[in-house]
């Protein structure tokens, strides 16, 4: 007997006649000593046998059908066999089992580490506890760490059910330390079966530890969630914040112009996809001038042609530039098309790190807020150390006061808005790499971004920080209560609420103009 | 004490002894004859034309006709806050589209059992969502009566409660503006939800009958009609009524000098209410009427984008004049109307060039226009 199993342990031509036409019994007999044995070079053969596309005739060397094409089963060789004279090798409900789990031990010993990953995230999903000396071998075998990880859970998971108590113990003692979704659900199922005392209460006590583990990595990442969303809103209302601030003009092309930088950003992504892919890695680095400038520009000629001249009619500057808006929302679609354009991240941006078990922050995110912290330096450092800063700031508390003094505010007006525009570039720059890149963009932003810059009170950057990020964070705090749709509207809510209370949001503007809006 | 509160007398200008009429007797027959053109030669031209004529009045014509009717009202009532009293509202649309929904909610309701579910009482998007009854404040929803009401209602004490916290803390100008595009942003997200019982995104349609007339015969088509002329006719009387009064000049006041007005002993508040909440009231009447003619409400009708239209309507015809609105209502739809189908892509770049250009070099719209070429005529 014993002799017979290490006949069949190897994958050859007899093992392979029992594949095809020995009795079921036969055939359970062979797999499970192809993968007692760990044969790897068998797995393409139980893989077909498994999927229905292991073919014998009544003589000749089984085959398998891939793609249409017949190829031997042992040589791998191509076939000269019709298909229309073999027949496909039947197996029963019991074999397919076999089969799946069989498979799944033997990818364990695969070269690949994308492979073994998926099996040893098989055997922890099966949680059947015959494969914990599986599980032990490959883990002392195992040197990816990914696979090691979750190998050592499917350990801990498997030894659950392990007779030695102390087994057990141990197996609490390791899933406590790697808390995630699936060992609560674990401990809590060995929790309704178990009899030993001691290890009933360490068993609910590990449940709680990692109940409160899972939370406080749900909580975290709301945080993250909401400063994300902050981070968004912060880019996409700053350039409207100074516009708005200097001139007490509403732009409602500002969501055009966050889309004009997008658009930017994948004109740049194209032309580096074409002329330089190996550098495509750094595209985003020259897309930040050219979504500036790209925003810059149109804003310039928005400030040129439609806010100059309407100025101190505010009402009118809103019409006018919604008008503006539809303009640019026609021109996009008229030269990029209706549909949506794809910008890719790069590389580097995709993919994230787990930063608590089962949490994990996207690097995009992670960019972002560093992009949108970096914006606001930027910003900051220019309005408060620099000469143009200087202007602007004047020009914003007392405008006639400022000019009287020669400050140039035709000039210092369409220099802000130029900037204020360019920033709004570099906001489209940003949502491009976390959303759809299409001629509405803007549209979604107008209301969110308003509602940033009334919160958060004109002419001052703290203010609009401070109502960038406790809008996204109120606003992600929310959605697992309420939803998100409900989310928003209780926040636009408290904001309509919030303004009868102090109609010039957080930080009131001091100086002379206070009144004039 | 009381002698310093108590408003002091606004001595205006006696402009002329007593205005006989609203207006001169020719203005008042050519508003007359307008008028019994669409509710009298309208109607003859829709049922008793043949088909096969060039002067029949097809049911796209007439249903079309109806819509602009209804946003005319709507641009007048826009006007009277906008144009009258210096308030930008960007979400008139919201008022005009919870008229809408009071009626829709009727109309849903008279459906009965010709639904697709075939219940009798639940609308199908209820039988769709498997809720067993309708909610609480569907009750009584069966009577064309209380859903009228509630068409001039509902977006009347909305805008009451939303005006008298505004106005109370002072909000002006483009904060205003921007503070009832946010209620209407909400507005619209709220209505999206399937959940909150108005339909979802697909909002109410597939109407049958309004008090048990068919809304696919003629004659139901052709009253609805003249109705909408009637309450255009009615809205524009009652409000020339109120702009040459001594209330329209104290809210013309308003609109030129807020704070001067203030320190004359006037409460702006007060005027800015009344004039807010019986604007918000017409748009809910105007509602009303459109849905059973067009057949369908959803939530699309509050979108900002759709409020912010209303506004360059009144500002093509002119603002601050009671025909303006109406003119550019009538204008700006057609050409959408004929624009969208047959160039649609050069629909929006007209939109976005009207608003830039009527803000730049027209701003008292064709009316004003006309006005000025008239002064330097003779």
């Amino acid at each position: 007997m014993i002799a017979l199993l290490a006949a069949l342990a190897v994958l050859d031509a007899a093992t392979l006649e029992t594949l095809a036409r020995g009795e079921s019994a036969e055939k359970t007999r062979a797999v499970s000593a192809l993968v007692a044995a760990g044969e790897v070079r068998a797995a393409p053969v139980l893989r077909a046998l498994l999927e229905g596309r292991l073919y014998a005739g009544e003589t000749g060397p089984p085959v398998i059908e891939e793609g249409g094409a017949l190829r031997d089963a042992l040589t791998g060789a191509a076939s000269a066999a019709a298909i229309e004279e073999l027949e496909k090798v039947a197996i029963n409900n019991r074999l397919r089992l076999l089969l799946q789990r069989g498979l799944g031990l033997l990818a364990l010993k695969s070269a690949a580490p994308a492979d073994r990953l998926q099996a040893a995230r098989g055997l922890l999903e099966d949680g059947d506890p015959d494969n914990l000396p599986t599980v032990e071998s490959a883990l002392s075998r195992e040197t990816d760490p990914a696979v090691r990880e979750v190998l050592s859970i499917a350990q801990a998971v498997l030894a659950l059910g392990h007779p030695d108590p102390v087994r057990r113990l141990a197996a609490i003692r390791q899933l406590e330390s790697a808390p995630g979704a699936s060992s609560k659900r674990q401990l809590q199922q060995r929790a309704l079966v178990e009899r030993d005392p001691a290890v009933l209460a360490a068993l609910q006590r590990a449940a709680a530890s990692v109940d409160g583990a899972l939370r406080r990595a749900e909580l975290v990442g709301l945080l993250f969630g909401g400063l994300s969303l902050g981070s968004i809103l912060l880019l996409s209302a700053l350039g409207l914040a100074i516009t708005f601030g200097l001139m007490g003009v509403i732009n409602m092309a500002h969501g055009e112009l966050l889309m004009v930088g997008a658009y930017a950003a994948w004109a740049v992504q194209w032309a580096f996809r074409k002329g330089a892919p190996g550098a495509f890695g750094w595209y985003l680095l020259a897309a930040v001038p050219a979504s500036f400038l790209a925003a810059a520009l149109v804003g310039v000629l928005l400030e040129v042609t439609v806010v100059r001249k309407l100025y101190g009619r505010p009402l009118e500057t809103l019409l006018a530039t919604w008008g503006a808006s539809l303009l640019l929302i026609q021109a996009v679609r008229s030269l990029f098309g209706a549909q949506n354009v794809e910008v890719s991240n790069p590389a580097w941006m995709s993919g994230g790190i787990t930063v608590l078990p089962g949490l994990v922050l996207p690097w995009n995110r992670i960019a972002i807020l560093l992009f949108a912290g970096a914006v606001l330096l930027l910003v900051h450092t220019l309005l408060t150390r620099t000469r143009l800063g200087l202007l602007v700031r004047a020009v914003t508390q007392d405008r006639q006061r400022a000019a009287g003094l020669g400050v140039p505010t035709p000039r210092i007006d369409l220099l802000a808005f130029a900037l204020g525009s360019g920033i709004a570039g570099l906001g489209g720059l940003a949502l491009s790499q976390i959303g759809n890149v299409g001629p509405e963009l803007g549209q979604g932003f107008i209301v969110d971004s308003f509602m940033v810059v009334v919160l958060g009170g004109v002419g001052q950057l703290a203010g609009t920080v401070i109502a960038a990020a406790g809008l996204g964070l109120v606003n992600k705090l929310l959605e697992p209560t309420a939803g998100a749709v409900m989310a928003k509207i209780v926040v636009l809510v408290f904001v309509i609420l919030f303004i009868q209370r102090r109609p010039q949001g957080f930080f009131a503007q001091r100086g002379r103009a206070v009144d004039e809006t | 004490m009381n002698a310093l509160t108590a408003p002091m007398p606004l001595s205006l200008p006696a402009a002329s002894p007593k205005p006989p009429r609203l207006w001169p007797r020719r203005t008042w027959a050519a508003l007359l004859c307008g008028y019994a053109a669409l509710v009298v030669l309208v109607p003859i031209l829709h049922l008793a034309v043949p088909a096969g004529s060039a002067l029949h009045v097809s049911d796209y014509t007439l249903a079309l006709a109806g819509k602009i009717l209804c946003y005319a009202t709507v641009a007048l009532a826009m006007d009277l806050v906008w144009g009258y009293t210096g308030i930008l509202s960007l979400g008139h649309g919201l008022f005009f589209a919870l008229g809408g929904y009071a009626m829709g909610m009727y109309l849903m309701r008279a459906i009965g059992k010709d639904s697709v579910y075939g219940d009798p009482d639940l609308p199908d998007f209820m039988v769709f969502l498997d809720w067993k009854k309708v909610p609480w404040y569907w009750a009584g929803t069966g009577s064309f009566a209380q859903q009228a009401a509630l068409s001039v209602l509902a977006p009347a004490l909305l805008a009451f409660v939303f005006g008298f916290f505004a106005f109370r803390s002072r909000i002006r100008g483009v904060y205003f503006s921007i503070i009832t595009q946010a209620l209407t942003y909400a507005f619209m997200l709220l209505f999206f939800r399937n959940q909150t019982g108005f339909g979802g995104n697909n909002g109410f349609t597939d109407f049958k009958r309004i008090l048990g007339f068919p809304l696919a015969s003629p004659g139901t088509r052709v009253v609805l009609f003249a109705l909408s002329a009637t309450l255009l006719m009615g809205a524009l009387v009652a409000a020339r009524a109120l702009v040459t009064s001594k209330l329209g000049r104290v809210l013309t006041a308003i609109r030129d000098a807020e704070d001067r007005l203030r320190f004359c002993g006037y409460d702006p508040i007060r005027f800015k209410l009344f004039v807010w909440t019986l604007s918000a009231a017409l748009c809910g009447l105007a509602g009303a009427l459109y849905v059973p003619q067009v057949g369908i409400i959803n939530p699309g009708e509050m979108s900002p984008a759709n409020s912010i239209e209303i506004a360059i309507w009144v500002a093509v015809g002119g603002r601050g004049t009671l025909l303006g609105p109406v003119i550019g209502a009538v204008l700006v739809n057609g050409a959408k109307s004929w624009l969208t189908a047959a160039f649609p892509e050069l629909w929006l770049v007209l939109l976005g060039l009207s608003f830039i250009a009527v803000t730049r070099w027209l701003p008292g719209g064709l009316v004003g226009l006309w006005r000025r070429t008239a002064r330097r005529a003779p």
